[in-house]
Order: C-alpha cells, then structure tokens, then sequence
C-alpha cells in the first residue's frame, strides 16, 4: 500500500449538512479520521450514513460544510477524491460472468492502472486473494470467501490511500472472514483509512472509533471500548426467571429498573446496579408468580449500545428510508 | 422445553437434497418442540434455504423425511399448507398496495374470515409499532417495517410453525430488536419459529439451533450449552499497542489463538490461569495494556472452533 498522501488527517468533516428540498439527510456532521485508522459509521436505515458516505466519495454535493478527504475539497474535486478511494461491497462488487483476471482487468481499466503496473498489481491481489492459478474460474463459482478477498483486490487495485467497505463480511464463511479482517488490518497498520458501514455489530467490533449516526446528527463517537463503558444508564443484567412472559410483564414497572427484553431462554434487563436488583427483584418478581434463579452482570454488547444511544429517540419513524 | 417425541413440531431425519453434483444439504437430523425458536445457523451456502425449502413443502429432498406440524412435507403437502408459513427471503409484498391491502390479499389467500382478519391484523400491526402506517404503499416502508409486514401477513391465517429465511439480513439493529420482541410473543401463543440467520451474534437469541455448514449439521444444543463446550477460555487484551501485545503473547505457553480485533486481541487459552503470567511477560516487554480480562466465548469462537475439530478428526 502506499503512503496517505497528505500528513495530518486522513478525512476532515466540519459541519457538514445535506438537504433535500425539506429534508435535511445530513444535520451538521463534523470529525476527523487519522490515516491507518478504522472508522465504522453504524446507524438505522435512513440514518443518512450513504448520504454521508456519497458525499465523502465526491458523488453528492454537500449543502454547506466542507469535507475535506485525502486533502481534496470533495465539492470542488470530487474527481481527484474518487481517484483516492476504493469502494468494496461484499454482494454487489464482482462481475459473476467474468473470470477472475477479466474483473481484475475491468476495475484496473476504470482505475487507469494499466500497463507495467497492472500486471504487478494483479499479481499482488492474486496472490493476496489466494487466486494464483484460477485466473480463468468465473467470479460467480468462487467460494464466498474467494469471492470477498477477489472484490478487496479490484477495489485497491490502485492503491487508493482511503477505502470504503460496505458489510463487506456479511454471509460469509467466520474462518474466512477472519482472514479477511487481518488483512484489513494489515492494510490499516500501513497507513490506509478504513471506512465500515454496517448493520453487523461482529464488524462493528473490528473498528478502532464507531460513529453512531441517527436522524442526520452524530449521537456517538469513540472506541468500541468507550461506548460500551459511557452508554448505559445502568448495569446490564441477565435475569434467569420462570415463567419468562410474565417476568418481562412484572420488569416493565419494577422499581430500578430502566428497560427489560426477552433474550433466547432469559431476561436482558437494564437496571440501576446488581446489588439493588439482587436486594429486590426477587421478591418484586415472586410476588407477581415469578421465580427468579439468577442475576449476573453482563458485558453489554454494541448493539445493546446502539439500541441504549439510539432507544427513546423516537423510534416511530418507519418511513421510507 | 418439552421435548416428547409424539409432539414434536418438526422432526427431520436424514435429510438430503442434492443440486447436480453438490450436496445442498447432507443427512440432516433434528428436532423442534413446539413453542421453541430454533435456528438454522451458517455462512452463505451452508443449505439453510434449501432445508427451509424442504421444511416447507416447496422442495422434495432427495432422501430422507421431514415432518412439519404433523404433516409429511410429501405425502401431506397440501395440508402442510395451511399449518405452516414460510417467509422466503424475498417475501412477495405488493409493493403497489397498501400495508392493508397486502394484508387483505394473504388473509384471502389463506381463506381467512374477514371478523378474525381484521382482529389479528389490528394485533399484530400494534405488535410491530406500524399501526399508523396501514395506509401506506409497500414499496415506501424502510427494510425493516417491509420484514415486520411480511411477518404480518405470514402469520395471518395462525400457522402452527413459521418458516423464516434470513429474515434480518439488512435489517438495522433497532428493527431487528423489534422482529425479536414479536417472535417471543408469538412462542407465548405455542407458535414454532425455525428461522435462518448468517448473523452468528443473533444466534444466541434462539433457544436452540443447529450450526450449519457445507450442508452438515455441525453442533445442535442451546447457545449456553454449546458455549460451555468450548475448550479452554477466552480473554481480551485491551492495549494501544495491540500489534506488538499480538507478538509478544502468540508465543506464550497455552496461548493457541491471537485474534486482533480493533483495538483489543483476544485470545485464546488452554486455562485462564495464565493471565498472571502473561501480564508479567508485557510488563517485561515494557508494552503498556488496560486489561486482560475473561470474555464468554462468542458464537463465531464457537463456529471457528466447531470447524478446526471437524478437520482435525478428518485428517
């Protein structure tokens, strides 16, 4: 991979807004993302996370702010932004009904890698990609794993400083899509900008920052580590109770308690701590014909954190995305 | 759960079908209770669709049985019908209809009285939070409202068990929350949920699942079981120089796996009574770290490991 190509920040966004007639996508957005790191934009659909990223790819003319990536204005060269990025989507990046080299050919031709440099940079994502000697196998009868490492290699074909991956693991083989993961982290450790956008919070855990995205605004930013620290109210507790029904019925009004859901054979519920449920939530529970077996703190997951930062903000939105 | 065998809601046995020279899915056996929710969990083609198909009656496997509901899926077809519903992952919604009309159309598909149509529709469009929106058109709902309204119509005419494909692929967490809340509900009412995910993380709201791959049935037991089954533990290493940690750890006794995710490295271990000496070890390289914890295993150290004992007992 090659070096970034300007110092400092990788991509600067500073109030950035997107309007469509009444409609404002994108409500005055602004962070910076350092070169080699891994950012993941999380949100409900219609969160405005593509209308963020099209303007970050220099597709979509920003309303007002600016967005600076790889040192291009992305309003006034969004041609010179596009030549630095590299954009992967794990379902729709491949030609099927073309062969690995003629896919690797087609995105070298529309990246102008051509020449001397095409054909050492097909080596490398052959190679990369575990393909040497399957040139000629069709796109579409290679295994998803294949599949996945094929898309990485046409989109960095031209060693773009900035690369854009859209659930680029989702569906595919976990031993595989290991794999992939550490050679995006490679990728990142030489400098290369990360971008994820992803519903899949096993992705999500691979980013070194989330931007939590909702309704145009950025409603969280920070490491994985530090949202799950800073988000809930409470504890997170996993309840053992029978019969389950009732006991998310009772939990709905129990006194310290913040939000209650089923999970597989138990209760998730969000609670003010452990020793306070533990004092009296068995008995709030028994006194409603509910036997409680057991009370533990859990870790919450990122998706406990997305449904904690995003819940209350009106959640009845259902519209078109 | 109860599990007696004269009640089973769904009992497959053998289960085989084979596209040309691939095996879809491979001698499958297992068992639903009624009022469980159980998963068929795996990467992209590891035959969840082709077994849901199966399960369904829309597919006849090439050897083996299925019973759904108390129907052959060959012989009883067409009563398997009316017992079951199946909510392929491109579920037909009108997209030129109204949240109601779409609702009407599978009520009378289904031959479902107007008085009992109406009442559940009103019940179940309250459950998903889409009251509001029955005068809307299909094609202008988000991903999400578009899977809770195929679940609506799919569960209109009250099968006994509900055959869902992938149903959250796409779907944010949010909505995926909300399709969970009404799956519990409708278990409350004794319905059977087998449903398909790739989603490993979502795997431990089933009450039990199958892990799938390549066709075969890799583990069947409760996410709680099947993760008291991992060998060995797991404990994450929180540092700002995780590439270095990764160096210096993967060499360290009982250390098998280093795994760097983000900006912590799990690992695996043989007993987390090694954690006291591995602080010492980066204490020793002068690497600076916040942690290291004891983590449960997740569903994809579960599949991971599944997949590496398989291989080791082949070779």
């Amino acid at each position: 991979m090659s070096a970034p190509a300007a110092r400092g920040p990788s991509v600067a966004v500073d109030r950035l807004v997107k309007r469509f007639g009444s409609f404002t996508a994108v409500d005055g957005i602004s962070f910076r993302v350092d070169p080699g790191e891994i950012m993941g934009f999380l949100g409900p659909n219609g969160a405005g996370k593509s209308t963020l990223i099209r303007m970050l790819c220099g597709l979509l003319r920003p309303t007002s702010g600016r967005a600076l990536v790889a040192g291009r204005d992305v309003a006034r060269e969004p041609e010179a932004v596009r030549e630095h990025l590299g954009y992967m989507s794990q379902r729709f990046s491949l030609y099927g009904d073309l062969s690995v080299l003629e896919n690797l050919r087609f995105f070298g031709g529309l990246y102008g890698v051509d020449g001397r440099e095409f054909s050492e940079r097909s080596r490398w994502a052959l190679e990369m990609a575990g393909l040497v000697g399957r040139e000629a196998t069709l796109a579409s009868q290679l295994a998803s794993g294949w599949k996945q490492r094929l898309a990485l290699g046409c989109a960095v074909l031209h060693r773009p400083p900035i690369l854009f991956l859209d659930e680029p693991t989702s569906g595919v083989d976990p031993i595989a899509r290991r794999a992939f993961w550490e050679l995006i982290q490679q990728m990142a450790a030489t400098g290369v900008t990360i971008f994820v956008s992803t519903h899949y919070m096993d992705e999500a855990e691979y980013c070194h920052r989330l931007a939590l995205i909702h309704r145009g605004r950025l409603v969280g930013l920070g490491t994985p580590e530090e949202l799950r620290q800073t988000t809930l109210r409470g504890v997170l507790l996993e309840l053992a109770c029978e019969p389950v029904g009732p006991a998310l019925e009772a939990l709905q009004d129990a006194p310290g308690v913040f939000d209650a859901a089923v999970f597989g054979d138990t209760l998730h519920v969000v609670a003010v701590s452990e020793e306070s449920a533990r004092s009296g939530l068995p008995a709030w529970l028994a006194a409603r014909g509910v036997r409680c077996t057991s009370i533990r703190t859990i870790e919450p997951s990122l998706e406990d954190v997305f449904v904690q930062r995003l819940g209350g903000r009106d959640l009845q939105e259902g519209g078109a995305a | 759960m109860p599990h007696a065998d004269d009640v089973d809601a769904v009992r497959v046995e053998g289960l085989t079908r084979r596209f040309g020279a691939v095996t879809a899915v491979d001698a499958l056996a297992f068992r639903v209770a009624p009022a469980e929710i159980f998963g068929l969990v795996g990467p992209d083609g590891a035959g969840k669709t082709t077994t849901l198909r199966m399960l369904a009656g829309v597919l006849p496997p090439d050897a083996g049985s299925a019973r759904v509901a108390g129907c052959d899926v060959v012989r009883d077809a067409e009563p398997l019908k009316t017992r079951i519903s199946y909510m392929p992952q491109r579920f037909g919604l009108y997209e030129d209809l109204t949240v109601d009309e779409n609702i009407r159309f599978y009520a009378d598909l289904f031959a479902t009285g107007r008085a009992e149509r109406e009442q559940r529709a009103t019940r179940l469009l309250a459950a998903s939070g889409m009251s509001e929106f029955r005068a809307r058109l299909a094609g202008q709902l988000s991903g999400g409202m578009k899977q809770k309204l195929g679940l609506t119509c799919a569960l209109i005419h009250r099968p006994r068990v509900l055959l869902l494909d992938e149903p959250t692929t796409g779907v944010d967490p949010l909505s995926r929350r909300d399709f969970w809340r009404i799956l519990y509900s409708l278990v409350g009412e004794g319905v059977t949920v087998v449903i398909s995910t790739s989603y490993l993380d979502e795997a431990e709201r089933c009450h039990r699942l199958a892990l799938l791959r390549g066709g075969r049935l890799l583990l069947c037991d409760t996410p709680a079981r099947l993760k008291s089954h991992v060998r060995g533990q797991v404990a994450r290493v929180a540092s700002p120089r995780p590439r270095e940690v990764q160096e210096t750890l993967a060499r360290a006794p009982g250390v098998r796996s280093v795994l760097l995710v983000g900006t912590a490295l799990h690992l695996g271990l043989d007993d987390s009574g090694r954690i006291p000496e591995l602080e010492r070890r980066l204490a020793a390289a002068g690497l600076p770290w916040d942690s290291i914890s004891r983590i449960e295993p997740t569903m994809e150290d579960l599949f991971v490991a599944a997949v590496r004992e398989a291989e080791e007992e082949s070779t």
